[in-house]
């Protein structure tokens, strides 16, 4: 069984880490072309199926005879992997097709 | 956790946010989105090697199940459906994050201490407003749902009392969140009809910002997930997300002209905005031939094309790109002048002109193209209205006063290609039609397009 109790160092640090990432976010896509806005949403929305990680850990945990845990954790895994599958191919699809002048004629 | 793990997870952010670097051109965004899918792999197959997980056929048969599905839809859905289709997906992430937090809180009660309580509640509830919100978003951007605002007398007040229940079962939970699973569950109802609630009011119209912000969401239900299972990479790359969303929804907002609290609140498009630009309109509609637009546009050194979403409803870009390849071939300088909104989410215009095979150097911003529109020759507007509507920067009265557009009648000639003289989705006469050097040419886009471009090979 996993140990949920925290103490408060790692609380404020998750919190650090959390501000530096939002901080970076923030100056990352304002750097973004508005060109790039639809692929840059589906993209970003790929990253966000980073809730598979956790969703693996949920799925693959001890779940014995417990079905709805199991149903949780499956679903959560199908879901996730939707989200990162989906999103980073059809991304992939639309910046497949944004080509140069000179490379265009073939 | 090891450190192997932990390392692994920091070498995963460190890809993303390479990955979102090279997403800022177009040259460098296809690596970048590899990258960023590398990223994801790795930190996948590192939490596989976990010591916690004991069985590995549920996450196989989930991995096949949502890869069979993510692939297909990724290979099948049309550029124009993307907008539908990312709100489809923002909502599956969202439901994902819910579930993982259900499952902890459904395995281990009694391990949840305050922290962790607090955490499950936030992303239960974001993760249910953002699963059930997508949802709507999705049925009225498919057509599925009837796009227009749908209101109700006390609708503010329901949900304000929604929250209020939802802030009450969070510190009930909180507080003893061991033997409350009646009250998670509640919790996490009130969520999924809050996710409705906040969504059917905001018009179809709207509904890029909605995405937008929905993203943010979805980022931010993963990141508290991340809390919840003190997991670092999740908390990581769901702030990112969180905070990313964010700021396209600012752009976004800004580009229509609208505050956020405007766009999720007002209902805008319900009614009675029929605004018209009472007798400040001066001069006259001019009609003109495709023969006499094929002349104008023969003589034209310099053209600008500004493409709108009626260019891709009448499915025209093919068409478009076939002039703009005549047009050059004449002699003629050729931009794509694209406004910030144009189409049915940011961005959207230029990925449906992408698929046509305009070259992206063709693909001009707004800000780009104002300064030296006045050496544009002709300045061809395509199925576009409220985005070249010099109200905007003319008329303080109207509506639209300061949203920024392209100044398409600051070129010398402007032709605007339009169906009928039927006003914009905002319901605002459009000025640019009644100006000095502006001729329309009425009409089907993609049947008027083909008739310039067989003028041309005449």
């Amino acid at each position: 069984m996993k140990e949920f109790k925290m103490n408060p160092e790692t609380i404020s640090l998750l919190f650090f880490v959390f501000m530096l990432s939002v901080a970076l976010g923030f100056e990352l896509i304002s750097k973004v072309p508005s060109m790039l806005h639809t692929p840059l949403m589906s993209g970003s929305n790929a990253i966000s199926g980073i809730a598979l990680v956790g969703a693996v850990l949920a799925a693959g945990a001890d779940h014995g005879d417990d079905r709805i845990g199991v149903a949780l954790g499956v679903g959560a895994v199908a879901l996730a992997t939707i989200n990162v599958i989906g999103g980073y191919l059809v991304t992939d699809r639309m910046l497949e097709m944004f080509k140069k002048k000179d490379k265009e004629q073939p | 956790m090891s450190i192997v793990v932990q390392l692994a997870y920091i070498f995963s952010a460190l890809l993303f946010i390479f990955g979102l670097k090279l997403l800022s051109s177009p040259a460098t965004a296809r690596k970048g989105n590899m990258l960023s899918s590398v990223g994801m792999l790795i930190a996948v197959v590192v939490t596989l090697l976990d010591k916690d997980i004991l069985s590995y056929q549920w996450i196989i048969v989930g991995i096949v199940i949502g890869g069979v599905i993510g692939a297909l839809v990724a290979r099948l859905v049309a550029m124009t459906s993307m907008p539908e289709m990312v709100a489809l997906f923002n909502g599956f992430g969202g439901l994902a994050s819910l579930l993982v937090a259900w499952e902890g809180y459904h395995r281990a009660p009694e391990s949840v201490d305050m922290f962790i309580a607090v955490s499950t509640v936030l992303s239960v509830f974001i993760g249910g407003v953002t699963f059930t919100g997508s949802l709507i978003a999705y049925g009225k951007l498919s057509g599925k749902v009837n796009g227009k605002p749908m209101l109700f007398p006390g609708q503010q007040i329901v949900n304000f009392l929604i929250l209020l229940a939802a802030i009450a079962g969070a510190v009930v939970f909180s507080i003893n969140p061991t033997e409350n699973m009646p009250v998670f569950l509640g919790l996490l109802g009130v969520a999924f009809v809050f996710g409705v609630l906040a969504v059917i009011p905001i018009g179809g119209a709207d509904m890029p910002v909605v995405i937008s912000l929905l993203n943010s969401y979805s980022g931010l239900a993963a990141c508290a997930t991340g809390f919840v299972i003190q997991n670092t990479i999740l908390i990581v790359t769901g702030a990112l997300v969180g905070a990313s969303g964010i700021i396209l929804t600012q752009i976004m907002c800004k580009a229509m002209n609208r505050s956020l609290g405007n766009v999720l609140f007002s209902g805008f498009g319900s009614g009675g905005g029929s605004h018209k630009a009472q007798g400040d309109v001066t001069g006259e509609i001019k009609p003109v031939s495709a023969e006499d637009a094929f002349i104008l546009l023969e003589a034209a050194s310099s053209v600008a094309i500004v493409p709108g979403y009626g260019l891709a409803v009448a499915q025209a870009q093919h068409a478009c790109r076939e002039l703009a390849e005549h047009l050059e071939n004449n002699g003629a300088e050729v931009q794509f002048a694209i406004h910030p909104v144009a189409g049915r989410m940011p961005g959207h215009m230029n990925v449906l002109l992408a698929e046509a095979n305009v070259p992206y150097d063709q693909l001009v911003e707004m800000d780009t193209i104002n300064p030296i529109m006045e050496t544009v020759d002709v300045c061809l507007v395509i199925g576009a209205n409220d985005v070249v509507n010099p109200a905007a920067k003319e008329e303080e009265s109207s509506p639209i006063y300061g949203m920024p557009v392209i100044e398409a009648d600051r070129a010398k000639t402007v032709i605007v290609m339009k169906r009928s003289m039927a006003a914009g989705f905002a319901g605002i006469e459009n000025l640019l039609f009644y100006k000095e050097n502006t001729r329309m040419l009425f009409g089907d886009a993609k049947a008027t397009l083909q008739a310039l471009v067989s003028e041309f090979e005449n």
